[in-house]
């Protein structure tokens, strides 16, 4: 787990970010993602760990008036995709997302996993099945739903339903995969099951992850960000912030001092 | 008893706070017969006034079956209006309605979605779109007599339309479009952010994400509009006397499918008209009493249409919305 050699996948320099309403959620954030490990943001809530998530794949561009200020640089081809002639569709074909709560669309298992090639203009039926069944045992859900793709998703328990996004999300081959309190609105077994998928995921793909459980982060993580008030404290690899942090502010927070 | 607190030495204590919260106890139960009085209260309230408008409704539909019960037959449906109240019918009128209808229909929804869609998923949100969102609105409550005052001057003067199909149904069109505009606003807002966003994480254009997400959840509801406000048109009577629809008509318009190529003609848009409840305000009209059964006939049977109209509103959403659940 040292840095020196790992591949940064990318990279947010000097990230600032703006609110609509002119709150500033983010102060010249500076940070790697290392590809092929998971990275872990921490923090108390409205810290901006969620805000400097959703800037990676321009989720915040859905809603006028907010503001980016720096660059998030993606190797190897060096774009800058908070640029204004990036296209956020573009960005978002690359660096897939996982949201909090389960939120597959009201379509069957099957319609769910297949969207994201279809709307990349995919239609061949062969290909989709593949895709589909590629990423539904990607997210180790193939063996419970393979006889019913045609189910509606919401009939899929909580757990179930996570990991379905997560294939949806899988599906399109992203390079970045981002989750945003994947396991919140989860049970205990159900939260087991979605981390060793993560660690199981990241042999093909760099993750992001936000969350409030600092045993999830110690758990899946190699890298772990701890923020608050929307800059980044302490940032080095996950064993060095739980076991041996520099700054008291980061220890206060693991240790449950404060938060 | 007694010999056991005897041996204790905290006894008096216990005793002591159980009385008190039994004296309490007594309190909460009359506090909670006194408010549930009021619950009482309002739910004889609440059924009074359900059974009014109810009532109200059963009586006038049932003194109008009553009154128009013996010409519940198909002759009415498939006879001319006639000099003669026994020979009258309801052909032209019926025929009028429904093709007045496909108009209203084929001007309203793709005109009204359309707008809907549009100041909710694309506009900005600022005070234009504030101010446009009340106009919208008000002009539900516009009477619908001042809609046909415009269809007489816009439609009929200016566009020269005449006193056709094509602008009752543009006039029923129009008066309907605030309610399907509304009804789309409303059930598009009720789709859940996290699915739109769900739906851009993957790449999807706004179009696309319109198109295969938004309609789609929403169209149950977009449907109910639709048909509530087809079921308005139906009825409506003043802005089709304004634009001057005929109210004697013994011919039917020129058929809209024909048996020569290319099979479909439009000769029937611009044809004269008469609707039902114009038929019935004739009949009404006169002194014959033998025409008030007519008339009384054909009341009902807007009603139980308007009801059929309704009830397959009510039917749709909850099937389609079955399948759907946030």
């Amino acid at each position: 787990m040292q840095n020196t050699t790992s591949i940064i996948k990318a990279q947010s320099k000097n990230l600032d970010f703006f609110y609509s309403n002119g709150m500033q959620a983010l102060k010249s954030v500076n940070m790697p993602l290392y590809e092929n490990k998971i990275t872990a943001l921490i923090g108390p809530s409205g810290c901006g760990k969620s805000t400097f998530l959703r800037c990676f794949n321009r989720m915040h561009d859905l809603y006028p008036g907010n503001k980016y200020q720096g660059e998030i640089v993606m190797h190897p081809d060096n774009t800058n995709i908070l640029e204004h002639g990036v296209d956020p569709i573009e960005v978002r074909m690359r660096i897939s997302m996982v949201f909090q709560k389960p939120n597959p669309f009201p379509k069957s298992i099957y319609e769910n996993v297949a969207y994201g090639l279809r709307v990349r203009g995919e239609s061949n039926k062969r290909m989709l099945d593949d895709k589909v069944e590629e990423a539904l045992k990607g997210a180790a859900l193939w063996n419970e739903v393979k006889d019913r793709q045609q189910d509606l998703a919401f009939n899929l328990s909580g757990g179930q339903q996570q990991r379905l996004c997560i294939a949806r999300a899988l599906a399109t081959d992203p390079e970045i995969m981002l989750f945003d309190e994947p396991t919140s609105a989860l049970d205990p077994i159900a939260t087991a099951n979605i981390e060793e998928l993560m660690s199981e995921l990241k042999q093909k793909l760099t993750i992001l992850v936000v969350t409030h459980n600092m045993q999830q982060a110690a758990r899946v993580s190699d890298y772990t960000a701890y923020m608050y008030l929307g800059e980044l404290m302490e940032y080095d690899d996950t064993n060095t912030i739980f076991t041996n942090p520099t700054r008291k502010e980061t220890e206060d927070y693991i240790t449950g001092k404060f938060g | 008893m007694s010999k056991h607190m005897t041996t204790n030495t905290p006894t008096k204590a216990p005793i002591q706070v159980q009385a008190s919260v039994l004296k309490n106890l007594d309190a909460v139960r009359a506090m909670i017969k006194r408010h549930k009085l009021n619950d009482y209260i309002f739910s004889v309230i609440g059924l009074l006034a359900l059974m009014f408008a109810l009532l109200t409704l059963l009586i006038l539909f049932g003194d109008l079956v009553m009154d128009g019960f013996e010409r519940f037959n198909l002759k009415f449906l498939s006879e001319f209006p006639s000099r003669r109240a026994a020979n009258a019918g309801l052909l032209s009128a019926w025929v009028g309605s429904a093709l007045v209808m496909l108009v209203t229909f084929l001007v309203a929804v793709p005109m009204g979605v359309a707008a809907g869609l549009y100041l909710e998923e694309y506009a900005p949100k600022n005070w234009f779109s504030d101010l446009i969102e009340i106009n919208v609105t008000n002009l539900a409550g516009v009477p619908s007599i001042v809609y046909g005052l415009l269809a007489l001057g816009l439609f009929v003067y200016i566009l020269g339309l005449g006193q056709s199909i094509l602008t009752a149904g543009l006039t029923l069109g129009l008066l309907i479009l605030p309610i399907v505009i509304v009804s789309t606003r409303e059930s598009i807002r009720a789709i859940p952010i996290a699915i739109r966003e769900a739906a851009y994480a993957v790449g999807a254009t706004k179009w696309q994400v319109v198109y295969d997400h938004v309609l789609k959840y929403s169209y149950g509801g977009i449907l109910t509009g639709v048909i509530i406000g087809m079921a308005r048109a139906l009825g409506e009577t003043a802005p089709i006397i304004t634009i001057g629809a005929l109210t004697f008509i013994a011919f039917l318009p020129p058929s809209p499918v024909t048996d020569v190529a290319p099979f479909i003609n439009f000769e029937w848009l611009s044809s004269g008209f008469t609707v039902l409840p114009i038929q019935m305000f004739n009949w009404l009209s006169r002194p014959d009493h033998a025409f008030h059964i007519n008339a009384a006939a054909t009341g009902a049977l807007i009603i139980i249409v308007t009801l059929l109209m309704n009830g397959t509103a009510i039917y749709l959403r909850y099937k389609i919305r079955k399948n759907i659940k946030w």
